[in-house]
Parts: C-alpha cells; sequence; structure tokens
C-alpha cells in the first residue's frame, strides 16, 4: 500500500509539472486559436536564457551572490521571452490573420526549429546548471504506517507547489483583471472583440509573454531538475496527451488532465510496464487521452463545438 | 525591390550554411585521404556528440601537422545528422561518393542499418564502443570494425567488477542486477551476455527500458526502490545519464552501487549532477579522461596553440573528447597500415583500408611513441578478430573529476567468443553469407 501511495505522489507531482507546460498550449489555443507547437521550444529558449544569463552575471558580481545573479537572469530571460513574443506577434501572426489553423499549426513548427537553433547558437548546446537551491535529497514519511516509508522527493514537491501557485495566479489573471477579459474577449470573437476596441495585436502580444514567462518557469523548474540542454524541448511532448484529454481550451482542464496524465503514466509503468517489458509511460498516456476522447471529444474540460448547416 | 532580392540571397544563404551538412572542411582532392566525419552537434545529443567529433577532427588536423600519413594529407567533411538513424545513412549515402574510404558513424542504430550496405560499398565501418557485438567475428563481417571492445566486453567486466567487490563470481548467487537501459539497439545490445551470466552465476537480471531521450524516469526508480536491487547497471547516452543520476540521488540508491557504460562515464554526464554523483562508477574504453598525456600535449601545442582547434581548448582531453581522438587515430592507423602493404604516400581505397584495419598491430612501444602512454593498450586485429582488445579500467567520479583505477579486467574471452560465433554464425545464415576460411583471410 505505501508504494502504491508513493507511485501516485510521484505521479502526481510529475503531472503538475506537465500542467504548467500544457498551460502554455491552452493560454495560446483560446486567445488566438493557435494550436502553439514551439511551446517545448519556448521552455528550451527560456531556460538555456535563464542558466546563461545567470553564469555570466554571477561571473559579473565575482560569484558573490547567487540569489542577485538568479533574479538578473530571471528579468533578462523574461525580457527575452516579450522579444520573442513580439517578434511572433509582429512578423508571423499579425501577417496570418484568419488563415487556417492548419497553416498556422505549421508556421508554429516553422518556430519551434528557429527557436531550438536560435537558442543553440546564441546560449550554446552544452548542459547547463540552473541552481535555484532546489533541495535534491529525499524525505522519508510515514515510516511507521507503512514499512519503508514512504519517500518524497522535495525537489518535485517544491515544484509542484511553484506549479500550483502559477496556476492560481494565472487563474486569477484571467478572471479579475481587465488585460485577463480582455484576452478572453479576444478568444470568444476576434471581430467582437476589435468592434469594442480591444487591441488585437498587443493582446497576442501579451498573450505569447505569458506564454513565455510560463514557459520560463516550467524551463527553471525542468532545467534544475534535469540540467538545461536540449532535451528540454522534449517536455512539451509530455504535456500534448494532457491538453488532448484536458481540452485545449480550459486552465482547469490543463490542470486536472495533468494530474490524471501524470498519476495513470506512473502507475502503468510501474505496474503494467513489467508483464510487457517496460516503457510503456509515454505511449500510455496517448491511449488513456484517446480513450477519453471516444467519450468526450471536446476532452474533460473542453468546449463543445456545435456548428449549424 | 533590391531589398527583396538581396533578402531572398541572404535567406538562400543562410539556408546553405545551416542544411544538414556543416562543410567545415571540405576539400577531398587528388592525394588526400578523405575521412567523412558523422557527428550530432545539434539535438538531444549535442552535448555528448561534440567533445567526440572535436576530438575526431582534431586528430586529423593533428596528423596533417605532423605531415600527414607518408605524406598524404586527410581531408574530412562534417555532416550532422542529430543521432537519427534516417538522418546518419543519408549522410552515410552522400558522403560515400566524395572518397570515403572509412566510416564511423557513432550510433549503434545507424551501424545496424549501414552493416548491409558496408559489403556492397567496400567501405570499412569502425564502431569503437558501439556497434553489433557479434561483428567482432571478421570472418562474417568482413567490413564491421567493433575496435577496443563492444557491449558484450562491457557487460561482462560490469560483472566481474560487481562479483569482484562482492567477493568472487560465486557471491553473485541470489543478488539482483538492474539493468536500466536506453530502449533502442544500443541499450539492448548487453542483455543477451548479462542473461548468459545470470544463469552462470544465479543473479536475478531485472530489465528497465527507458525511453529516449530519457528525461522521464521517475516510474523506473520507484521500481528500482521497490525491488531494492544490489547494483544497477546504467546504460546510457546523453541526459539519459545524468537523469538517472538525479533520480537515484532522489530515491536515495547509492550511487556506489551504480555501474555505467563507457558511454556513461564522461564529463556531460555528471558535470551537472556534482558531489550528488560522487561515488558513481563507469567502465573506460581502455582511457578515462587524460589531460596529461603526450598526445593532448601536443594538440594544445601544435593545433590549438596555432588557432585552429575545433573546439574549446579547455575540452581537449576531456573523456569524449579522447574518445573521439582515440577513433581517429585507429582509422588513420588504418590507413597507415595499408600503405604498408599497397604502397606508401599512396591513397588508399576502402577494400585496402580495411586490410590495414584487419591487420592492425599497435603495440605497446608504438603507441607510447604516439603520445598515448598510459592512456591505452596494444590492439591487434586479425581476421577472426576485428576488435582487437578488450581491456577496460572502472573509473570514479568524486564529484568533481573522473578517477581512473587501476585494475584492469579483460572479458572472459570464452564466454565471449562462443555467443560471438553463435550469433554471427546465425547471422550468415540469415543474410547467406559463406564465413571467409583461415586461407582466404591471408589473401
Amino acid at each position: 500500500m505505501g508504494f502504491f501511495i508513493e507511485t501516485l505522489i510521484g505521479g502526481l507531482m510529475a503531472g503538475m509539472l506537465y500542467s504548467l507546460v500544457a498551460l502554455g498550449f491552452v493560454l495560446i489555443f483560446k486567445s488566438s486559436g493557435v494550436f502553439n507547437f514551439a511551446q517545448g521550444a519556448m521552455v528550451l529558449f527560456a531556460a538555456l536564457a535563464m542558466a546563461r544569463f545567470s553564469e555570466w552575471a554571477n561571473a559579473a558580481l565575482g560569484g558573490n551572490s547567487l540569489f542577485l545573479a538568479n533574479l538578473i537572469a530571471f528579468v533578462g530571460a523574461g525580457a527575452t521571452m516579450w522579444l520573442v513574443a513580439w517578434a511572433v506577434e509582429r512578423f508571423v501572426l499579425r501577417k496570418l490573420v484568419n488563415q487556417e489553423g492548419a497553416t498556422l499549426l505549421m508556421v508554429t513548427l516553422g518556430i519551434t526549429y528557429i527557436l531550438e537553433g536560435v537558442g543553440q547558437t546564441i546560449f550554446g548546446s552544452e548542459i547547463y546548471n540552473i541552481d535555484v537551491g532546489m533541495p535534491k535529497e529525499p524525505v522519508m514519511m510515514f515510516e511507521s504506517l507503512f514499512e519503508g516509508g514512504i519517500l518524497i522527493n522535495k525537489e518535485d514537491f517544491i515544484a509542484a507547489l511553484i506549479a500550483a501557485l502559477l496556476v492560481g495566479l494565472l487563474t486569477l489573471f484571467f478572471q479579475k483583471t481587465p488585460v485577463g477579459r480582455a484576452l478572453r474577449a479576444v478568444a470568444d470573437d476576434h471581430q467582437a472583440a476589435l468592434s469594442i476596441g480591444i487591441p488585437l495585436n498587443r493582446i497576442w502580444v501579451i498573450v505569447w509573454l505569458v506564454a513565455g514567462v510560463v514557459a520560463l518557469v516550467a524551463g527553471i523548474i525542468w532545467g534544475s531538475k534535469l540540467g538545461v540542454q536540449f532535451s528540454l524541448a522534449t517536455v512539451a511532448l509530455r504535456a500534448l496527451p494532457v491538453v488532448i484529454l484536458g481540452g485545449l481550451t480550459s486552465v482547469p482542464g490543463a490542470i486536472v488532465g495533468g494530474l490524471i496524465i501524470g498519476v495513470g503514466e506512473k502507475l502503468s509503468e510501474v505496474y503494467l510496464g513489467p508483464m510487457v517489458g517496460g516503457g510503456i509511460e509515454i505511449w500510455f498516456a496517448y491511449v488513456l487521452a484517446l480513450v477519453v476522447l471516444l467519450f468526450r471529444p471536446q476532452g474533460l474540460f473542453g468546449e463543445k463545438i456545435i456548428n449549424r448547416v | 525591390m533590391k531589398f527583396r532580392a538581396l533578402a531572398l540571397a541572404a535567406a538562400v544563404s543562410a539556408v546553405g550554411l545551416t542544411s544538414a551538412t556543416v562543410s567545415t572542411a571540405a576539400f577531398a582532392q587528388a592525394k588526400e585521404q578523405f575521412f567523412p566525419v558523422l557527428v550530432y552537434r545539434t539535438g538531444a545529443y549535442a552535448a555528448n556528440g561534440n567533445p567526440w567529433a572535436n576530438g575526431y577532427v582534431d586528430y586529423l588536423k593533428l596528423v596533417n601537422a605532423k605531415g600527414g600519413v607518408n605524406g598524404v594529407k586527410l581531408s574530412f567533411e562534417e555532416c550532422e545528422f542529430g543521432y537519427a538513424t534516417d538522418r546518419g545513412v543519408e549522410c552515410y549515402e552522400r558522403l560515400k561518393g566524395k572518397g570515403a574510404t572509412v566510416f564511423q558513424p557513432l550510433s549503434t542504430g545507424v551501424t545496424f542499418a549501414l552493416t548491409d550496405k558496408a559489403p556492397v560499398d567496400k567501405i570499412p565501418l569502425v564502431t569503437a564502443g558501439y556497434g553489433r557485438s557479434e561483428s567482432q567475428d571478421g570472418s562474417v563481417f568482413n567490413w564491421n570494425f567493433p575496435l577496443l571492445g563492444t557491449y558484450w566486453v562491457g557487460a561482462d567486466v560490469a560483472i566481474q567488477h560487481i562479483a569482484k567487490q562482492a567477493g568472487g563470481l560465486d557471491k553473485l548467487k541470489g543478488k539482483k542486477i538492474a539493468l536500466v537501459y536506453h530502449d533502442s539497439p544500443f541499450g539492448k545490445e548487453p542483455i543477451p551476455l548479462l542473461q548468459e551470466r545470470a544463469k552462470l552465476h544465479g543473479f536475478e537480471l531485472m530489465l528497465l527500458p527507458v525511453a529516449h531521450p530519457g528525461v522521464e524516469q521517475k516510474a523506473t526508480w520507484l521500481q528500482i526502490r521497490q525491488a531494492r536491487p544490489d547494483n544497477v547497471l546504467l546504460w546510457g547516452w546523453g541526459v539519459m545519464n545524468s537523469t538517472a543520476l538525479k533520480e537515484a540521488q532522489a530515491t536515495g540508491f547509492a550511487r556506489e552501487k551504480m555501474l555505467g557504460i563507457w558511454w556513461a562515464g564522461a564529463e556531460p554526464d555528471v558535470k551537472d549532477v556534482g558531489a550528488g554523483a560522487k561515488g558513481y562508477a563507469a567502465l573506460t574504453l581502455q582511457h578515462s579522461a587524460e589531460p596529461n598525456s603526450k598526445v593532448v600535449k601536443d594538440m594544445l601545442e601544435m593545433v590549438h596553440a596555432k588557432g585552429q582547434g575545433t573546439g574549446p581548448k579547455d575540452e581537449v582531453g576531456s573523456v569524449l573528447y579522447m574518445r573521439g581522438l582515440i577513433s581517429s587515430m585507429v582509422a588513420v592507423e588504418g590507413v597507415r597500415k595499408a600503405q604498408e602493404r599497397y604502397g606508401k604516400g599512396k591513397v588508399m581505397t576502402g577494400e585496402q583500408v580495411r586490410w590495414g584495419l584487419e591487420n592492425l598491430n599497435l603495440d605497446q612501444k608504438t603507441l607510447d611513441g604516439m603520445g598515448f602512454a598510459g592512456v591505452m593498450r596494444p590492439v591487434q586485429t586479425s581476421c577472426l578478430d576485428h576488435m582487437g582488445s578488450s581491456w577496460v579500467r572502472i573509473q570514479t567520479w568524486d564529484g568533481t573529476k573522473w578517477v581512473p583505477g587501476t585494475d584492469w579486467y579483460q572479458a572472459d574471452e570464452k564466454l565471449l567468443r562462443g555467443m560471438v560465433l553463435n550469433a554471427s554464425r546465425k547471422y550468415a545464415e540469415e543474410k547467406k553469407i559463406t564465413p571467409r576460411t583461415p586461407e582466404q583471410c591471408k589473401q
């Protein structure tokens, strides 16, 4: 039982991190109807910027204050993501308003390759470290209740808390602020939003910036766990079944979907994996998502689209 | 309009520059021995691929700086394939037409794909420390050269080392050994040997595959925590290795009980983990990090000091840099050996280089003279043995650097030979290959 609970907790914590990446997909899709395949590349780009800025700032400060170096790096990486958001809106989205969804998807595929290539050209392709003081050693709990206790990974636990906090803040931002309301208005109907004076271009920059900041936080967390290197871009693939399951237009869907996928893949790997030779967690997440789609094509929380003909 | 034309020209140039082929020095001309270099400087495995490629290319430059091979200069061209098998084959197809006489794919997947092509094109494949283990049998695999060691050698030595720590091979009975492996031809390669050893000594083998690129291993390490194996063998590449070490730390599995293959024992695998990986050991393909070796000093003096180094200076002598350098060296020595038979100062063909690789005899004196004293042991190949050496050392990460051990292990020749012959004969039957006889080998 103890081991089952441990696997469950591990899955929930991993799922919370998937939610964070999935949120980037949802934010952009909600406001512009673009399925942003470049979200993973944005995570890599942001993490590379953070890691290298921190390294350079730390060297400039004589290695005396890692906290200050990280703070400078965070601001610098945030500014970099703003530049990315501005460039995407100015050179890509503005020219492609009202194009087919498939066209926009292909464009984001192009952005993926550009960000990966430019990111590695500017910041390098080695493995870089982000040290934000995350604890690495595990903690053992409930040893009296379960034989061997339940092992909690402190780093994953803190990361899950940060992810949950960010999700909460974004929900507040969307629901309670004028900019958030404008974003939702644009998401509902571009034409109607324009007619009441909401500046579409500025809103798109904001939403890509928010997705960029989400990518930055995800990049810091994953980069601290795995080291900052190219494979961070593949983290986005872990979030794809989450958005399929939770629905592309739902923030709560991204959260619940992330948790279900996180738990589902860990339990499947641990309990079903040994029966079929292991290594099933990646594709099993998609099986789980597709099974849900059989019954709810719009995902768990997605909007049901009814077209009258 | 002019601006548009300029922009178009710039875009076309940019595409040309960033296309799959990174031609850093494509100057294959007459009287030059051409070396194609398959590299992955981008993508998920770039951090490991870069130092290998830099070491490989730097050594070719060093040979040129010393006058070439009996006066024949070496030329090279890189082809970026991102560790993707299809792109690797594409690179091979493109570069073979430029006069390639030896290929080193640095990918077991690409090696599997090229093994059928090499005999047709008559180009030898050197796979130092990777590739098909049964390709040691040169009577069947005429064109494959897994020089210095195969994964069966690695797996065998790993078990010998664990047994030594436990107090003998008989002490392995009842123990549990987990193999955490990259779910690819590379990661699966040691399984037959480990299963054979498990049968012989009565230990339980636990197989735990990790999907590419290996960034998600939580479930794997939860299983390890539940099963509590006595030892974990790590058969990873790239980010999978550092992730495994971090997960071991996060689940409290002792790093001292972990032993990695030589592709899981370089600086990029542990640098990011630092003190968290202290005590972790890995096999070496003879060499470790060798910053004090003579060949490295020559490299710094004759190549890097003249501004011709391929990568950063501080990388010279690191583990994967040395792997690339040694891979380059054995290929060059194949050419040199071929020249002894087919004419010094001449450019060799693929068939002639194959003969050279099959008759390599790098004794200790020769190696020491070339600057490899303390770096590696003698290599002697033959028609029946395309590997040439099966010696391995163990190195340990002390938190800041790799420390090579003093003990040398040799793979169990008797066990290995039987397995190699079984597998190669099976391959020969499948592919309808008639193995060469000792008489044919002499020709």
